[in-house]
């Protein structure tokens, strides 16, 4: 069986290069293929990425708290592009302030993201999630 | 060494007698391109005209381009429009090709009467990272091997396709190859392996099919597409030889009456601090044609894609005056402007216009982003700026009183800038006016050395142009 793909990236107007970077690293360790965007990706890319290289899900970085204004629309775009059950993971500082996280876990799942990760989540659980979720 | 260089072009063939023991051009000379009966007619014309101009002259070797018979005309085929499909028209352009257009994602039934309709010699079909998508690529390849047409398919997709794609192709009888992808891994691009393959379609398929056959036979160096020997001499002129220097980073424009081409020898690094690069990794050497800004046969284009007033304004003539001008040159393309004629001052405004619209799509753009932690710039493409010198290649630029006015459109003004296009900002204006950059560029293979002592000396510098548009 050949590696799961996985498209990174800090999407929006977000510039916090460093976290995504060590997750991208991570990502590649725990045997994946990782298709870093960087950050400042829009969600136009995440998708041109994910069409092209025909990944298994893209995990959506934001840390700068407009998480939620940047994520809206990125399930539609993938439906439109023909990545029909691909996984959409986000995590980082999703909200602003302090908020219940439930509450925000359940927007981000409205919005057609299968998991969405609160500040201090360790990489340990993305890993081992995305591996149940992959079934690799 | 005496070597004669050959540029069968659509309408003339360009002969160019070099010393190279001298490291001079000893005369040039042109006559009609005689593809419809005999291209050996055209090239002994030539040839007569130039013993005419220098007595007598026996070549050593002979080096030869074409883009005779419409060139070398190319479709590029890719999944995503700025992924691969943006890779396959870049690696198709860089090749020498005129890429009449690009598809991307999987063709429809139009598309395909499309391609049926262009015709073109070579179909360059990309697709997918390796082990990324397939079906679309899989899918292309069938529905190229149904266009009941006698192109060439190159492959250069995803490899793990390729296996689904073989039994299509083969069926087709279409003349296939594959090569390597032209982004095996996300966002990196590999295309010469692909360039190399148009190369060698082009001399095995092409020449024949344009009735080069007789050239070929008379020559041990192969026949290139012309816009590839052109893009070899910038190449040479740019980056210089094991010992000696080149003149850095330049651009250059060559305005044909169908097409425009655009050449850019930098890297195209940013110039300011605090930019973030997006998009597509583009090639040191890199050569753009834009099939729609031409100054004859595509003059009616030019004038919708550039604007009528700004044209009118840069004349000092009514609109009017400019739309009845386009309309004459467009019904008859062999049309000459009067020297020192109003039609002349329309002719030169639309060249210079013209510059600048293909100048501006060939360069980069920088975006200024705002976001929580201040201004980012966003750079997608080359950013030209800092680059000192524009080239001006035969063409319209040749036979104008003024030709730094024309290529005065490839710099930056207020409004590009405000539009972010990272365009020249205050560059020296060249010309190479006895079209020898595709000579050169043919030399180089031979004698690089003595090609660019000669572009050292023939690329001339012409006085200050006045700046704005």
């Amino acid at each position: 069986m050949s590696k799961k793909t996985l498209v990174t990236g800090v999407i929006g107007a977000d510039v916090h290069a460093v976290g995504n970077r060590i997750l991208a690293l991570s990502l590649e360790e725990a045997g994946y293929n990782v298709v870093n965007l960087g950050v400042m990706v829009s969600q136009e890319e995440f998708v041109n990425a994910a069409v092209e290289t025909k990944a298994d899900a893209i995990v959506v970085s934001s840390l700068y708290g407009h998480g939620e204004i940047d994520c809206q629309g990125l399930r539609e775009k993938c439906d439109e592009a023909g990545l029909k059950g691909i996984f959409l993971l986000a995590g980082g500082n999703l909200v602003v302030g302090k908020q219940d996280f439930t509450e925000v876990e359940k927007r981000y799942k409205a919005m057609g993201f299968d998991r969405a990760y609160p500040p201090g989540t360790t990489l340990e659980t993305t890993i081992s999630e995305l591996r149940s979720l992959l079934g690799a | 060494m005496r070597y004669l260089a050959v540029d069968f072009g659509s309408t003339f063939t360009k002969v160019t007698a070099i010393d190279s023991t001298e490291a001079r051009i000893l005369g040039t000379a042109n006559a009609f391109t005689t593809i419809t009966t005999d291209v050996m007619e055209g090239f002994t014309n030539a040839l007569n005209e130039l013993h005419a101009h220098i007595g007598e002259f026996r070549y050593e070797k002979l080096l030869c381009c074409s883009s005779a018979a419409g060139g070398l005309a190319m479709v590029a085929v890719g999944l995503v429009p700025d992924l691969t499909a943006k890779a396959a028209r870049m690696a198709a352009e860089g090749a020498g090709a005129k890429v009449i257009k690009t598809f991307a994602y999987e063709l429809s039934a139009e598309e395909q009467q499309e391609i049926y309709d262009i015709n073109p010699d070579i179909v360059l079909l990309c697709g997918g990272t390796d082990g990324g998508n397939q079906e679309v690529i899989t899918a292309n390849a069938k529905l190229l091997a149904e266009i009941d047409r006698n192109f060439s398919i190159i492959v250069a997709g995803n490899k793990s396709a390729v296996r689904d794609m073989e039994a299509s192709l083969q069926a087709s009888g279409k003349r296939y190859v594959i090569t390597k992808n032209v982004m095996p891994t996300f966002g990196k691009l590999d295309i010469e392996p692909a360039q190399t393959c148009i190369r060698d379609i082009f001399i095995e398929r092409i020449i024949d099919a344009k009735g080069l056959s007789k050239v070929q036979e008379m020559t041990e160096f192969p026949i290139i597409p012309t816009p590839l020997a052109v893009l070899k001499g910038c190449e040479l002129l740019s980056t210089g030889t094991k010992t000696s220097p080149g003149i850095g980073d330049f651009m250059a424009v060559d305005m044909g009456g169908a097409t425009t081409d655009v050449y850019s020898m930098a890297k195209g690094s940013p110039t300011r601090d605090n930019v973030l690069l997006k998009g597509l990794p583009e090639p040191y050497a890199k050569r753009t044609v834009e099939g729609d800004l031409g100054m004859r046969y595509s003059l009616r284009f030019l004038m919708e894609a550039v604007g009528v007033e700004n044209v009118a304004e840069t004349a000092g003539v009514a609109p009017e005056a400019v739309a009845a001008w386009v309309a004459k040159c467009t019904a008859n393309p062999e049309t000459i402007a009067p020297e020192n004629s109003e039609e002349r001052r329309i002719d030169e405004a639309l060249a210079h216009w013209g510059i600048a619209e293909s100048v501006r799509r060939h360069c980069g753009t920088m975006e200024t982003a705002f976001t929580p932690m201040g201004e980012v710039y966003v750079l997608a493409g080359k950013d030209m700026s800092a680059t000192t010198a524009v080239v001006g290649v035969g063409g319209v630029l040749k036979n104008s009183s003024n030709p730094a006015a024309i290529l005065a459109g490839a710099a930056a003004t207020p409004r590009t800038m405000a539009m972010g296009s990272m365009l020249p900002e205050s560059p020296q204006y060249m010309l190479d006016k006895r079209y020898i950059f595709s000579a050169m560029g043919l030399l180089s293979q031979a004698d690089p050395e003595t090609a660019l002592t000669i572009m050292k000396q023939e690329i001339s510098s012409l006085s200050e142009a006045p700046h704005g548009n």
